[in-house]
C-alpha cells in the first residue's frame, strides 16, 4: 500500500504566510507566545519586522489586530483555537466582527487531536462560536494543499475570516493538478446513491476511507468536503440531500453548533432528511495520543463506519 | 486657539451632549460631560484632522475606549463639522447612524468602534503599532474611564505599548472618580493610577484639573516631547461637569434628564456660556 504523505495544517499556515508575505507588504503576523507551535515562527524568520509577538494576551492581540486593520494592513492573528475563539470571543465579536474589520484569525491546535495537553487545550467549540458572529467566514481545511489555498483566499477576501488548523499531521488528499479552492464552495469527492457524508477538516480523509469500507458492505456514500463552514454551500448540501436522502456530518468538533448544526439549519428548512451528526458528543476531551483519542471518540474511518451502520 | 475660544466650544459641546441624551431618553451624560473639555481640546487644538476628509491617511487617530460616552464624542464631531448638529437628536433612535456606542462603519470621524470596556485601548495600540511598522508619523489618542481600567485587557494593552515603546500613543484617563455602582475606590480601587502606568513603562502626566484648558494644554504639550515610551495623561475631572445637579452625582452616569431637568441643565449651560467672555 502506498504511504500517504502527511502534513499538519498548522505547518501549511506558516508556509502559506511566508508565500503571501513575499508578495504582499501589507501582511502583519501577530502571535501570542506560540509562534513555534502555530508555525508563524516560519514567517518570523524571514520577515522579523512584520511579526509581532503580543505575549500571552490573546484578548489584547485581537484588539491590536483590529487597530492594524483600520489602517489598511492585513493582520493574521494567531493562537490556539481555544484562546483565539474561546478566550478572546468577545474581542473578536466586538472589535473585529461588529466593525467588519479585515482581520484574519489563524487558529491552530483545534479539536481533540491536540492530544496530550488534554481537555483545557482541546477546543471543540470554536466553529460554533465563530460561526455565530455575523459576517465571519469560517474555514476548516482538510489538508496541506487546501490549508495553503485557504490562507491565500482569506487574504484576498475583504472581511474577517476564521481559519481552523490542526496540530496532527493530516494525510494530503488534494494534491492534484486540477485542484482549486473556492471560498464558500463545497467539494464532492465521491459519488454515492445511498447517503451523503459531509465532512470537514481532518475528518475528510477519514470519511473517504470510511466510504470505501461502507461500499464493500453495500452502502454507497456520496462524500462532500465542506472546507468553508460559513458561508455554507447550501446549494450543494440541499441537492445532495435531495438526491441521496439520509445525510451524515462528521467533524472534529462538538456536534453542538458546528458543521452538523450548520447543515441541519439548512436542511430542516429546505430539504428535511434523516441526519446523523458525528463529532464530539457534548463532552470534554482528555489527555492521550491524538490517534488514540480520535479512535476513542469514534472519529476514525472505522468509528465513522460503525456509527453510520448503526444508524442507517 | 485661545483658552476662551476652547471654553466656548466646550460649552457648546456640552449643550450637544445634554440635548442628545435628552432626545434619546437614555445615554451617559456624566462621563460625556466630565470629558467634554478633553474632547474639545483633542478635536479643536491637538489633533491633525480634517472633517472634510475624515479618512485622510496621515490623520491623527482617536479611539474612545470608554465608548459609552459616545454623546461627548458625537457632540464634538458635530461641532467640528463631521456631520450635521441636528443629527445629534437622533442619538440611539431606531434607524439612526448615531448608535448608543461608536460605530465606525457609519459615523464620519469615528476611527474605531467601541463600547465593550477595555477593548478600545488595544485597537489604539494596534493603530500606533501600524504607524511604527510602516514609518508613518501620525499620533494616536485614546480615552479611558477610571472605572474602565478595572478591565484586565487595559493592562495587557499597556504592557504591550510600554514594551514596544509606542511613543506615538497617548492614553488619557478621565479620572472622574465615579462608576455605575459608586466611587471607583469603593467599588474596586484602581488607585494609584499614575504609578500603575509608570510601572508599565509609560511617561505619566498628572493633570490636577482635567476640565481646565490651560492644564490640558501643558499636559498635551509635554506629551509631544516624549520619546521612547507611550504617554498616559491622568486627568482629574468632575463627573457631570457643567450641570449643577449632575456634578459628582453617581446617578447621572447613565440616565437622561426629564423635561424639567433638561430645562435646568440648558439654563446652566446658557449661563455658563454668557459668563465666558
Amino acid at each position: 500500500m502506498l504511504e500517504v504523505k502527511k502534513i499538519a495544517t498548522r505547518d501549511s499556515y506558516g508556509n502559506a504566510l511566508v508565500e503571501l508575505g513575499k508578495e504582499n507588504d501589507d501582511i502583519v503576523v501577530l502571535d501570542a507566545d506560540l509562534a513555534a507551535a502555530t508555525k508563524t515562527g516560519t514567517f518570523k524568520k524571514i520577515f522579523p519586522e512584520r511579526h509581532i509577538d503580543c505575549g500571552i494576551a490573546e484578548c489584547n492581540m485581537m484588539g491590536i489586530a483590529a487597530g492594524i486593520a483600520t489602517t489598511g494592513r492585513i493582520p493574521f492573528a494567531s493562537s490556539f483555537a481555544m484562546f483565539a475563539a474561546g478566550r478572546a470571543f468577545e474581542q473578536v465579536r466586538n472589535s473585529i466582527g461588529y466593525p467588519y474589520l479585515n482581520v484574519k484569525i489563524g487558529a491552530t491546535h483545534a479539536g481533540i487531536s491536540v492530544g496530550e495537553d488534554g481537555a483545557t487545550h482541546q477546543c471543540n467549540e470554536d466553529i460554533a462560536l465563530m460561526r455565530s458572529i455575523p459576517g465571519m467566514v469560517v474555514i476548516n481545511p482538510s489538508d496541506d494543499v487546501e490549508a495553503k489555498a485557504a490562507v491565500k483566499a482569506a487574504y484576498k477576501h475583504k472581511g474577517p475570516v476564521y481559519l481552523r488548523f490542526g496540530r496532527l499531521a493530516a494525510p494530503v488528499i488534494n494534491d492534484k493538478s486540477d485542484y482549486t479552492f473556492e471560498l464558500g464552495k463545497g467539494v464532492t469527492l465521491r459519488e454515492g446513491r445511498d447517503l451523503t457524508i459531509i465532512a470537514t477538516g481532518l475528518m475528510v480523509y477519514e470519511v473517504l476511507e470510511a466510504a470505501k469500507i461502507l461500499s464493500v458492505g453495500g452502502l454507497e456514500a456520496k462524500v462532500i468536503n465542506i472546507h468553508t463552514i460559513k458561508p455554507l454551500d447550501e446549494e450543494l448540501v440541499v441537492s445532495a440531500a435531495r438526491t441521496t436522502g439520509k445525510v451524515v456530518t462528521v467533524e472534529e468538533h462538538s456536534v453542538i453548533g458546528g458543521l452538523g448544526s450548520a447543515v441541519c439549519d439548512v436542511l430542516c428548512a429546505k430539504a428535511p432528511v434523516m441526519m446523523l451528526k458525528i463529532g464530539i458528543q457534548d463532552v470534554f476531551g482528555e489527555s492521550g495520543p491524538a490517534v488514540k483519542l480520535l479512535r476513542k471518540y469514534g472519529l476514525t474511518a472505522a468509528g465513522i463506519c460503525k456509527s453510520v451502520k448503526e444508524w442507517y | 486657539m485661545t483658552t476662551l475660544e476652547l471654553q466656548k466650544i466646550a460649552n457648546e459641546v456640552r449643550i450637544g451632549i445634554v440635548s442628545a441624551v435628552y432626545a434619546a431618553k437614555a445615554g451617559h451624560p456624566g462621563g460625556s460631560l466630565s470629558a467634554a473639555d478633553i474632547f474639545t481640546y483633542l478635536y479643536f487644538e491637538e489633533m491633525n484632522i480634517d472633517p472634510k476628509d475624515p479618512k485622510k491617511a496621515d490623520r491623527d487617530r482617536f479611539v474612545l475606549s470608554k465608548g459609552h460616552t459616545a454623546p461627548g464624542l458625537y457632540s464634538v464631531l458635530a461641532k467640528k463639522g463631521y456631520f450635521p448638529k441636528e443629527d445629534l437628536l437622533t442619538l440611539r433612535h431606531l434607524g439612526s447612524y448615531l448608535q448608543g456606542h461608536p460605530d465606525m462603519k457609519y459615523i464620519p470621524g469615528v476611527d474605531m468602534s467601541s463600547g465593550s470596556l477595555g477593548q478600545g485601548i488595544s485597537a489604539a495600540v494596534g493603530i500606533a503599532l501600524s504607524a511604527k511598522l510602516y514609518h508613518e508619523n501620525y499620533r494616536v489618542y485614546t480615552l479611558l474611564g477610571d472605572g474602565e481600567i478595572q478591565e484586565g485587557q487595559i493592562w495587557e494593552a499597556a504592557m504591550f505599548a510600554g514594551s514596544y515603546k509606542l511613543d506615538n500613543l497617548v492614553v488619557i484617563v478621565d479620572n472622574n472618580g465615579l462608576q455605575i455602582d459608586g466611587a471607583v475606590e469603593e467599588v474596586c480601587s484602581p488607585y494609584p493610577i499614575d504609578k500603575k502606568f509608570e510601572a508599565f513603562n509609560f511617561h505619566v502626566i498628572n493633570v490636577a484639573d482635567g476640565n481646565d484648558f490651560e492644564q490640558l494644554r501643558v499636559a498635551f504639550e509635554e506629551a509631544k516631547g516624549v520619546t521612547g515610551m507611550p504617554v498616559a495623561i491622568i486627568a482629574k475631572t468632575i463627573k457631570g461637569k457643567g450641570i449643577s445637579f449632575m456634578e459628582n452625582r453617581v446617578e447621572w452616569h447613565g440616565k437622561a434628564p426629564n423635561d424639567e431637568e433638561y430645562l435646568k441643565a440648558m439654563e446652566d449651560l446658557k449661563k455658563a456660556g454668557e459668563a465666558i467672555c
